[in-house]
């Protein structure tokens, strides 16, 4: 009787009810987005919004089980929970109908399941069997083991990525990518996170805004790469601050900066004058190699000069992403990068789908056109309104508002799982943990970044928003599966004591 | 845990996840507060905005009589998309086109700028009631049609036609002239009136349009109304107006004027609204409505009479005659003739080799000069005062000449609310200079201008302000057409009293002349006591053909009610033809009918004389033209 006391208590309640709050938040937006104006019922269970309300009543029930299944058993079945979700991946992979391109529904008869939503749940359950083993990664250097142990984590991260692939689900696949912040919390060098972060967003930048100029006067200065080198040089201060605590340089850099950029900005805008900002970008890096240069031979730090190679590696790559692009890619290539990242208007595809959009969302102002009266979403002008476009219906009909405050909710979410899982005793715990912080943090940035036209068109859902079974319940297991981990992490803590 | 090197990286990925949110939640309030485009993006997205039309203020006569009103019309929409399965056969049937009608318009349809089959097309416009009403009751049948209601004129009188003015759709040049004036209320396929009181009054006459707002989704098919109409406008009805015209006089006119080239203003001398402005030869302003219009416009445009040519204000001719009177005024004025002043006639006025012939001799008095309208009084009347050495020249003597007359509305336009009035022609002593040489020229170089006929040139709206300045014994108030606008009032340019520079005393002897004109004098046989008329008759030259008569007049001579001008081109004497009309005008008027048997024959012989003249010579303007 008191262990069941005590184990009402030690769930985390916080979760539970950003969870709730959440799930019903999507419930009503799914509601307002298949909302009809001409056929005003107000209750149809074949409507998307009474099938959804099923789907959440499943889902709860889920969780339920979930709570009062026994937590050893994750972490004892996180291999076989991998081996099944790989062979049903593989298994769909070849019986799966071809609905829209993709072959990732698993038809049971009435009922269709996306095991892809599934997979992300079992691939974290083995990372974090697979990392939280009492000797992973010991010892330090290119040892045999260390090199195998790596090896073993991109395996696991690697296999349901590519079957995904092959699947067709791309969105889906790039979620792993998310687990390299969980790598990062466990000891993943920042430095190569960095690496490759810029890599891919200087790359999608220098692209994305290649074709536009910096300002009128200049046409031939491409804004992207000049995105990218300003990128570099606020990235570089970091680095200085990060490594070195260098608080001189960055003043005395800053300084410079200002200096260049703000009369940059002055001659033109006062004076009209056309000013090359690139120019200007390659000043302010030469005088931060050669700044940097002094203070190397001064303090006897050489490792300064890696960061202005960091600087010169940036421009380059900057260039070069564009030369690529511009002259090596055949056109049709050249054309499907622009529709991904929405440059080219193809008013079947991306393009109209993110301009339709921000016009919903634009539309909705500070406090949005209330409940039931957003016009772009009901009048179907967005596509998939109520699944990977949900987003939109909170812009225009909650406004500014109630965008702030979903955003705000997730962070909140967010927040407590980095929070509960650094209170975890077991590595496993806490790995997993950050395993469901990366992954929901993913979703959430890039569904809302694809709606307002920030990152590329990548078709995934938003956590406990977007309509669909599948995708709630998936989401609903990773989460509850933490839940069930840090409720046992205090029975633990007790027993301990005891 | 205790040992964890990487416990500190929690910050950096929290404040990673921080700084994402906090670039969204950024970039939420550049989308939806400090960029307004997507809104009006997203109105136009999702409203269709059906524009409602209200109906157009009526026109009604200064008895209240409505002359101009409204019928409804309507136009066929087609929305091609969800029309594709209509059974053309009976929907050609029902609104009695054939098939290759059908084929021909649905083509014309595609070819439209901005075509789009998910929005409605006009197939057919402005089907009258009649036409409508079978269409109507098989409506349901053909998805894809709709039915735009619009309101056309309709007139109770045949007559009015100029005066009225017409509706047509607005032009591309009109629609970008309005722009300009900042005027946005039109868009293509509006109408606009055309002429005459109904593009003077447009604004007050065409009210303001209402709104409905439909939602439509992406598609662009309705989907019911946005907030169940909360935010549709409603139209305003266009304010009716009252026109200073008596419309049974206006009948008359055109009646009597049938089968002639010529115009008549009526004028009530104490305010100036016109009675009657007849323009011949005229048409029935319903022939320009509906869909008949751009075939009866061509019609009118071709005809060699030009019945589109408003007689009234933009016909110039040379007064002749009718313009002794004020001459006399001025010379009055000036001190050169007073009603006792003689000349003598000896078969016309003689200046050295320059003779200006009359049928007179003897010695003449003011009065009788008038009454048998001698030439000669006035040439030499208007010798002695332009030679006058009190002006130091001719030059100036002219221009005092001038001066008077233009001070009565001769030689600049009137500024009536009848469109596109001409200015007439008084020449200035500069003509003259530049013509002659400067100092090279006197009154004998320019005595025809003492008797109407030389360089001047009056429009009939002059002549009859004339009539209606002798009249009021010195005043005027500028003519008009408008009474009252319901909710306005009218422009003060039309109750603002001009006042000449003629003495009022001077006026006694031309008026009493005037009255001996139709005693005993030229028009004596016009000649009927209870009326008590006063005119004038006039000849002016024609250089084209038969000259043009003319004959101004009011009545009655105590109490004047009506001041007229009668212009019939190419009929010769001016009391043959013209006065007779003057009187009957004047006698329906006064008196509300025509008493005598002798008058009434009149009025049928009026009626039936054919004096249209041969083709050659139509344009009337062209009698003296003066740049």
């Amino acid at each position: 009787m008191s262990r069941r006391r005590n184990f009402f208590k030690s769930i985390d309640w916080w979760i539970v009810a950003l969870y709730i709050i959440l799930v019903i938040c999507g419930w009503v937006c799914i509601y307002g987005a298949s909302y009809n104006f001409e056929d005003t019922v107000f209750w149809d269970i074949n409507y998307r919004y009474g099938k959804q309300l099923l789907w959440i009543g499943l889902a709860l029930f889920i969780g339920g089980m979930i709570l009062l299944l026994d937590g050893e058993m994750y972490s004892v079945f996180a291999y076989g929970f991998y081996g099944g979700i790989i062979v049903l991946l593989l298994i769909t992979l070849v019986v799966a109908p071809d609905i829209k391109g993709s072959r990732s529904w698993l038809v049971l008869g009435p009922v269709s399941l996306q095991p892809a939503e599934f997979a992300k749940t079992a691939t974290c359950l083995a990372l974090a069997k697979l990392m939280g083993g009492f000797d992973f990664m010991h010892g330090s250097g290119f040892t045999q083991k260390r090199i195998i142990d790596a090896g073993m984590v991109a395996l696991i991260m690697f296999l349901p990525f590519a079957i995904i692939i092959l699947q067709n689900e791309t969105g889906s696949a790039l979620v792993t990518s998310a687990l390299f912040i969980m790598l990062y919390r466990e000891g993943f060098p920042g430095i190569l996170l960095l690496a490759g972060m810029c890599a891919v967003v200087f790359f999608i930048v220098a692209i994305r805004f290649g074709a536009e100029s910096i300002i009128p006067p200049v046409p031939e200065e491409s804004f992207g790469i000049f995105l990218v080198l300003v990128s570099a040089i606020i990235i570089h201060f970091f680095l200085i601050l990060v490594y070195f605590g260098d608080t001189h340089y960055c003043r005395d850099l800053a300084i410079i900066n200002a200096l260049l950029f703000g009369g940059g900005v002055l001659a033109y805008k006062e004076f009209n004058i056309p000013v090359s900002f690139l120019t200007l970008c390659y000043i302010s890096i030469a005088v931060a190699i050669l700044y940097q240069a002094y203070r190397a031979l001064k303090t006897w730090h050489y490792s300064y000069f890696l960061v202005g190679l960091f600087l010169v590696i940036s421009t380059g790559y900057a260039h070069g992403a564009s030369f690529a692009f511009n002259k090596i890619l055949q056109p049709h290539q050249r054309t499907r990068i622009e529709v991904t990242l929405g440059m080219l208007d193809d008013p079947k595809k991306s393009g109209y789908n993110v301009n339709q959009s921000k016009i919903a969302i634009g539309s909705g102002g500070l406090e949005g056109k209330g409940f039931l009266n957003g016009t772009q979403t009901k009048l179907k002008y967005v596509p998939e309104q109520d699944t990977d476009f949900i987003f939109c219906t909170v812009g225009e009909e909650h406004g500014f508002i109630g965008c702030a405050i979903v955003l705000l909710l997730y962070t909140a979410l967010l927040l407590r799982l980095i929070n509960r899982a650094e209170k975890q005793k077991l590595a496993f715990n806490r790995i997993y943990g950050y395993c469901v912080a990366s992954i929901l943090f993913f979703h959430v940035a890039i569904n809302v970044g694809m709606v307002t036209g920030l990152t590329p068109v990548i078709g995934i859902p938003l956590p406990f928003f977007s309509y669909g079974g599948s995708s709630l319940w998936g989401f609903t297991i990773l989460l509850f599966i933490f839940l069930r981990l840090d409720a046992a992490n205090d029975e633990y803590g007790l027993s301990g004591r005891g | 845990m205790v040992n964890d090197p990487y416990q500190n990286r929690r910050y950096v990925i929290g404040g990673f996840m921080l700084l994402v949110v906090a670039i969204y939640v950024a970039r939420m309030f550049v989308l939806q507060i400090l960029d307004t485009s997507y809104r009006d993006q997203a109105d136009s997205n999702a409203f269709y905005k059906e524009i409602t039309y209200p109906p157009r203020g009526v026109i009604k006569d200064r008895n209240g009589k409505a002359i101009a009103f409204n019928k409804d019309a309507y136009d066929i929409l087609i929305t091609v998309r969800d029309a594709k399965g209509i059974d053309t056969a009976s929907f050609c049937n029902a609104l009695d086109i054939d098939r290759a009608t059908f084929e021909e318009r649905m083509k014309k349809i595609r070819q439209i700028p901005g075509y789009s089959p998910y929005t409605p097309q006009t197939f057919m416009s402005q089907l009258s009631d009649e036409e409508f009403a079978p269409f109507q009751e098989k409506l349901f049948r053909f998805n894809g049609i709709s039915v735009r209601k619009r309101t056309l004129r309709n007139y109770s009188y045949p007559c009015g036609a100029l005066l009225l003015g017409d509706l047509g759709e607005i032009s591309g040049e009109q629609l970008k002239r309005k722009q300009k004036e900042n005027d946005t209320y039109y868009q293509p396929g509006d109408f606009i009136g055309l002429g005459g009181l109904e593009r003077t009054y447009e604004t007050y006459l065409r009210g303001q349009k209402g709104v409905k707002i439909w939602l439509r989704d992406a598609h662009g098919r309705k989907k019911g109304r946005f907030e169940d109409g909360a935010k549709d406008v409603p139209f305003i009805a266009g304010s009716d107006i009252t026109t200073t015209i008596d419309i049974d006089l206006q009948a008359y006119g055109e009646q009597l004027m049938a089968n002639k080239v010529g115009s008549i203003v009526a004028i009530e001398p104490k305010t100036g609204e016109i009675l009657a402005m007849v323009s011949a030869p005229t048409y029935d302003p319903s022939l320009l409505v509906g869909r008949k219009r751009s075939k009866e416009f061509l019609k009118l445009v071709k005809n060699p009479y030009k019945p589109l040519f408003d007689r009234t204000v933009q016909a110039t001719y040379p007064p002749g005659s009718t313009f002794k009177t004020a001459n006399t005024l001025v010379l009055m004025q000036e001190g050169f003739v007073n009603a006792n002043k003689c000349y003598s006639c000896t078969h016309g006025f003689h200046a050295g080799r320059l003779t200006v012939g009359c049928h007179h001799n003897g010695a003449l008095d003011l009065i009788t000069a008038i009454k048998l309208s001698c030439n000669a009084y006035f040439c030499y009347g208007f010798k002695d005062m332009v030679d006058h050495p009190k002006y130091k020249g001719a030059a100036n003597g002219f221009e005092t000449w001038k001066k008077h007359l233009v001070s009565m509305g001769f030689g600049y336009r009137l500024g009536t609310d009848a469109p596109s009035e001409k200015r007439g022609y008084i020449p200035n002593a500069g003509v003259y200079n530049k013509i002659y040489g400067e100092r090279h020229w006197k009154a004998t170089t320019i005595i025809s201008d003492a008797i109407g006929q030389g360089e001047i040139l009056t429009t009939p709206i002059q002549l009859a302000n004339l009539a209606a300045v002798i009249a009021n014994k010195g005043y005027y108030y500028t003519p008009h057409l408008i009474k009252s606008i319901a909710g306005a009032t009218i422009d003060t340019a039309f109750t603002n009293k001009h006042v000449s520079t003629i003495n009022p005393k001077h006026f006694g002897p031309v008026i009493d002349g005037m009255e001996q004109v139709v005693q005993h004098g030229t028009a004596y046989w016009i000649r009927n006591d209870e009326l008590g008329m006063c005119g004038k008759t006039g000849t002016a030259e024609n250089p084209h053909g038969k000259d043009h008569a003319l004959f101004i007049s009011f009545a009655p001579k105590n109490d004047p009610k009506i001041a007229i001008c009668v212009v019939v081109e190419n009929a010769g004497f001016g009391a043959t033809w013209a006065a007779p009309i003057a009187a009957l005008m004047t006698e329906k008027y006064l008196n509300g009918q025509i008493e005598t048997p002798k008058r009434q024959y009149w009025e049928t012989w009026l009626k039936e004389a054919n004096l249209l003249p041969s083709l050659a010579p139509v344009i009337p303007s062209t009698a003296k033209t003066h740049k």
